[in-house]
């Protein structure tokens, strides 16, 4: 150090980077500058860590209110508002039994807010489980299960399972009666394969319904060791499970390649909006070094990107409007109907009717005549024939189409009512005539268990789907037919368990007609 | 002399792979293993060695007026007594379909969650309950009733006292 350098005095540097704080703290956040030009919002957007899930410019044919009908992103704020709501609730609720629904009392009637929180968290669940699966219906008209996009079709339907369970594990917490009868009846149709075992004489040795039953309530009844199992499973277990699940689901979107269009895309969609196309009107910064590593066609230097938009503000307008009117519809429905608290939970009598949430009824009617088939059975087909579709459909034609594929709509049309017809005939019968054990009182429970409207909708629809494969020359037909069958089957049977069934189960055409106890 | 020769081996050239292969698949293996005797450990958990249901034996104090054929449902139970001359049966009020509690009546029982219905020896006549319900075991010790509904006992086993 030669001595005309004076040494730095500390102190000033020290004054000076206090002053300077602020606007370091600002520019390490916003690492690539105030997010106003199309490149700074881009490194705004792959800079963050939630924001990266998207990508920087998304195709025009995805922001197409018909694409996509903003339903995934519905579902997923109802699940961010379920989420919120549920942090809040969980500050007063107590899992053991009566002080649960001493616990839920409190929240309607002295915690401010409370009720109004409780009903935005009850209808929120249900606005998401109605978002889920029309998302999932959207998703399979226009095709978009198909290659590259067959492992996000399973994923999703792992994000339809967890969406179920964590409806079905929420609705036992009140401890009133309307969630003790729904739990009795969804645990023993768990161990409803019994139902099986017993009719061939090995539950002894071979007890699978014994075992999901056990697991599932920690004990023979359902206590307290349920109660707190399905609290572990309601505000931890499975929101984690959805959380990961919704990562990967949105990963994938990403990695391939953005949501699914048509082949002629570009051509339907014609020119661009003025202003919006190509919009790195700055020179590149960088080289594609990125580029190389990447597998694909070389990215199209100078050309523009392709018929797309930037992300920012294109499609977070989108998401935000989507967004707020889930918010919306929430709080409407919050305001003007409560969530239900019955009585508190009474072992000994049962709510009569014991109706388990809405969108179970359709397989409550079901389990009304074979537990097993109802319960576990046929939705155990149904899943995995949602499953089967991506790798039996490998066909090409119609991709991120409405009803693309052949048939098309009329072939729809023509399946919705094949669908509502037969559901309603099978009905019909039943409610009219009875079932199985009415005529025959000594028939093996085997047979009922093989021969019952589950089975036979079943049976009926899947052969028709078999006929369409072999009329269209085509599985996507099949999957069509069979799908919109399903729908249609869910569709009837939800709106009978819902509106038409009764004191015992029995038909009725309203509930002013139910008899006075 | 030939000059062919190898030069010593150095330690920093990669080993010959088999051995590698040997040890490398030896670890996985054995992180495999340990991570699945873990797993089994762990699932062994969930149920408990002694569940914590409430009693299943009670004391029951029949009537004095209970008719032939009438049904007494002991307050807080799902158990239907019934006494009549050749003795004393108790049948389970727990319906084998789903579990919901089923309500005596003039011809046997009937359950309100899916309308099975049942006879008074508990054979079912209608609706998708799967089989038959239980009769349980009786017992008369000191002038009580004893009724110990973990206890199935063949349909039609009647007790004196
Ligand atoms: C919690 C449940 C779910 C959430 C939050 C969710 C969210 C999303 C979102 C935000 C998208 C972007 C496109 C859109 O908004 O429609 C998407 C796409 C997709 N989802 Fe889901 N999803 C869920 C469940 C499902 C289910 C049950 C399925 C089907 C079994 C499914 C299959 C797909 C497929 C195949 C795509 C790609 C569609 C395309 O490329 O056009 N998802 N999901
Ligand atoms: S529980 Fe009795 S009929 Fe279903």
């Amino acid at each position: 150090m030669t001595p005309a350098e004076k040494p730095p005095d500390g102190l000033r540097e020290f004054a000076e980077n206090l002053k300077a704080a602020p606007r370091h703290i600002y520019e390490t956040a916003f690492r690539g500058g105030t997010p106003a030009t199309d490149r700074t919002r881009s490194t705004f957007i792959f800079g963050n860590v939630f924001l990266h899930l998207h990508s920087v410019r998304v195709h025009r044919w995805t922001l197409r209110w018909s694409t996509t009908m903003g339903l995934g992103i519905m579902t997923t704020s109802a699940f961010l508002i379920t989420l919120i709501t549920g942090v809040m609730l969980m500050f007063y609720y107590k899992p053991f039994p009566e002080a649960a629904y001493d616990s839920m009392k409190d929240i309607h009637f002295v915690v401010p807010t409370g009720r109004f929180i409780r009903n935005i968290h009850r209808w929120a669940a249900n606005v998401m489980v109605v978002a889920v699966i029309l998302h999932m219906t959207r998703a399979f008209y226009t095709a978009s299960y198909r290659k590259p996009r067959e492992y996000n079709w399973l994923i999703g339907l792992g994000l339809l399972v967890v969406t179920l369970g964590l409806s079905f594990t929420g609705y036992l917490l009140p401890w009133d009666q309307l969630a003790y009868w729904a739990i009795t009846i969804g645990s023993n149709i768990a161990q409803s394969p019994r139902e099986v075992t017993d009719a061939i004489g090995i539950t002894q040795w071979f007890d699978p319904g014994g075992i999901q039953k056990l697991l599932l309530l920690g004990s023979d009844v359902v206590g307290p060791e349920a109660l707190i199992r399905f609290y572990l499973l309601h505000v931890m277990l499975l929101p984690l499970a959805l959380a990961a699940l919704m990562g990967v689901h949105f990963w994938r979107i990403r990695k391939d390649g953005g949501l699914a269009r048509p082949a002629d895309a570009d051509a339907r969609l014609g020119p661009p909006p003025a202003g919006t196309y190509p919009i790195f009107t700055e020179a590149p910064q960088r080289t594609y070094q990125l580029a190389a590593i990447v597998k694909g066609r070389t990215p199209a230097v100078n050309n523009g990107p392709e018929n797309t938009v930037p992300s920012m503000p294109h499609l977070f307008y989108a998401e935000l409007g989507v967004f707020m009117l889930t918010v919306l519809i929430c709080l409407a429905l919050a305001l003007v109907s409560d969530a239900p608290l019955k009585e508190l939970a009474n072992p000994n009598v049962p709510e009569n009717p014991a109706k388990a949430p809405w969108y179970f009824l359709g397989l409550q009617e079901l389990v009304s005549f074979s537990a097993f088939m109802g319960g576990i059975g046929v939705p155990a087909i149904v899943l995995l024939g949602l499953g089967l579709i991506p790798y039996l459909d490998r066909e090409k034609e119609g991709t991120g189409q409405w009803f693309g594929g052949p048939g098309g709509w009329p072939l729809v049309r023509r399946s919705i009512f094949v669908g509502l017809g037969s559901t309603l005939l099978v009905e019909t019968l039943v409610i009219r005539f009875g079932w199985l054990r009415e005529w025959f009182p000594h028939i093996p429970q085997l047979i009922i268990t093989a021969i019952n409207p589950a089975t036979i909708l079943t049976t009926v629809y899947a052969l028709y789907s078999l006929w369409l494969i072999r009329r269209h020359h085509s599985t996507r037909a099949g999957a069509m037919g069979l799908f919109t069958c399903f729908l249609c089957g869910f569709l009837v049977l939800t709106i009978i368990g819902t509106y038409f069934r009764g004191p015992n189960w029995v038909f009725y055409w309203s509930p002013g007609d139910w008899p006075k106890h | 002399m030939s000059t062919t020769t190898t030069p010593p081996p150095s330690r920093l050239d990669p080993e010959a792979v088999p051995r590698r292969d040997v040890l490398g698949l030896a670890a996985m293996a054995s992180a495999a293993g340990a991570c699945l005797l873990a797993l089994v450990g762990m699932l062994r958990m969930p149920k408990a060695a002694v569940l914590s249901s409430p009693s299943k034996k009670f004391k029951a104090v029949l009537p004095e007026n209970l008719a032939a054929g009438e049904a007494f449902v002991p307050p807080g139970r799902s158990v239907a007594l019934f006494r009549d001359a050749a003795g004393v049966h108790a049948i389970s009020t727990v319906c084998t379909h789903l579990g919901c509690i089923i309500k005596p009546n003039a011809e046997g029982f009937e359950c309100p969650c899916h309308g099975s219905k049942f006879l008074g020896d508990g054979s079912v006549t209608r609706g998708p309950a799967p089989r038959a319900l239980p009769w349980l075991k009786v017992s008369h010790t000191g002038g009580n009733w004893i009724v110990d509904e973990g206890a199935p006992v063949p349909p039609g086993t009647k007790v004196q006292a």
